[in-house]
């Protein structure tokens, strides 16, 4: 799976979540939280939908480095390849 | 036969469009059933029926505009024979006397209709189509006649969602600080014990079986509430009716702004796991305009959290009928001392507002003490 694989599934995921984003509006940098509006169970949502669409299981100690496409991408990326 | 009727969805409703009939005549109800989609000021709310039998007529069309009391369906009791044809008079008789009969859609085409307003027939239907009362429009026609024009011109201006429940909110705070005497009661709460133990139930398990904190909190809400008196039921005319049941109302921040609280039923008999479904559910469910009627207007007292990465305390304001709110800060760590320690802990702040007329700062703090002792045992809740 490529990088923008892992972008295009990450985006489809979060705009599943918040059906009021448009993956063209999000930038790279944009955090969950303070950018985007997420709250706590949207961003439980956006793992679950993670989860279920790429096979990997962020621990919630990980929660921090799927914040922004930018940390989400790289994170994903190794845990695909571990 | 009984005639169901538009409900009141809460203290700042006075009426509603009917945008979905879900039944249709001969059906049969029952308790709880969802039998049509009603347009509020706080989005679509699917309303429920509390009888049972067969619905024998519909009295209302799609596109209504409806006030709170409206008849909107003939339903024939369980025992009840099928009515003789010709069938009875029309139900609105039955109809609260306060309800204006809005212009009511169908083929009638007599200028001047029962209701007294005059209008031409294709201004009629298309303010039923778009729901729109005739009695408030002032007419241009041949003497005073609503036309066409008038309806298109007062269509103009859909109605902006977030405006309406913007009205909705200023309507329901305004009542509850004219009439509610608010006290307020803040409380740090040591949330170490339930953050240690969510991490470690949490680790063991896949994120769709995840619980959040804002889970454990509900809980804790209601067991307290439950075991508490002067903080659960509603206040109405002759004073302040304890509930039996907690029926905890969740406040849920709407994407792009505005706020509604529907209830979950029962939430004191609710397992952590079931109460953690239960908001989830909610939760998707207020985003996506699709409540219940019931979830509406059966909460017993509210619970409204700030978000994690929100402020410390909130005095919040009351939900009429409602005697209580508890508002939750976000979590964050903080020095506390344990006898000659000082250590750094998660903490929260929990704020009351309660009713005055219904309970006394004691009352209050046993119960945010309640709050307390249940987030000190995570694993018993």
């Amino acid at each position: 799976m490529t990088d923008d694989d892992i972008r295009a599934a990450y985006l489809v995921a979060l705009i599943d979540v918040a059906p009021d984003l448009s993956a063209d509006g999000i930038g790279p940098d944009d955090h969950l939280q303070d950018d985007l509006d997420l709250d706590s169970m949207d961003v439980l949502n956006l793992v679950a939908a993670l989860h279920k669409a790429l096979g990997v299981d962020i621990p919630e100690a990980d929660y921090p480095q799927i914040a922004t496409l930018a940390l989400a991408v790289p994170y994903l990326a190794r845990r695909l390849a571990a | 036969m009984g005639v169901f009727t538009m409900p009141s969805l809460g203290a700042d409703m006075e009426a509603g469009r009917l945008t979905e009939w879900l039944v249709a005549p001969g059906e049969t109800v029952k308790r709880g059933d969802i039998v049509a989609v009603v347009e509020t000021q706080k989005g679509a709310i699917e309303i429920e029926i509390f009888e049972e039998g067969t619905v024998e007529r519909l009295m209302a069309e799609v596109g209504q505009s409806l006030p709170v009391g409206a008849p909107l369906a003939l339903i024939r009791g369980a025992g009840e024979a099928a009515p003789e044809a010709p069938s009875e008079p029309a139900a609105p008789a039955s109809a609260p006397a306060a309800a204006p009969d809005p212009a009511r859609p169908g083929p009638a085409s007599k200028a001047v209709p029962a209701t007294g307003i005059a209008a031409s027939p294709a201004a009629k239907a298309l303010a039923a189509a778009r729901g729109i009362d005739l009695g408030a429009l002032t007419g241009t026609g041949p003497g005073r006649a609503i036309v066409l024009a008038d309806v298109e011109a007062a269509g103009a201006k859909p109605a902006d969602p977030r405006a309406e429940m913007r009205k909705a909110i200023a309507a329901a705070m305004a009542k509850s600080k004219r009439e509610i005497p608010h006290y307020y009661l803040f409380h740090r709460i040591d949330l170490q014990a339930a953050t240690d133990w969510l991490a470690a139930t949490n680790a063991a398990r896949p994120p769709e079986e995840r619980l959040l904190m804002g889970a454990l909190i509900a809980r804790a809400t209601a067991l307290a509430a439950h075991a508490s008196a002067g903080v659960n039921g509603h206040f109405i005319a002759d004073g302040f009716r304890q509930a039996g049941s907690v029926h905890l109302g969740i406040a849920v921040a709407l994407r792009g702004g505005g706020l509604i609280a529907p209830a979950i039923r029962d939430a004191h008999l609710l397992p952590l796991d079931a109460m953690m479904a239960a908001l989830r559910d909610m939760v998707a469910r207020a985003r996506a305009g699709r409540l219940r009627s019931s979830e509406l207007t059966d909460g017993t007292i509210t619970l409204s959290s700030l978000g994690e990465t929100g402020v410390e305390a909130m005095a919040g304001i009351i939900y009429p009928p409602q005697v209580a709110l508890v508002a939750v800060g976000a979590p964050t760590p903080e020095p506390v001392a344990q006898g000659r320690q000082v250590s750094v802990r998660q903490t929260v702040t929990v704020s009351l507002a309660a009713d005055h007329r219904a309970s006394d700062g004691r009352i209050g703090a046993k119960f945010l003490a309640g709050i307390d002792r249940h987030l000190q045992h995570p694993e018993d809740l």
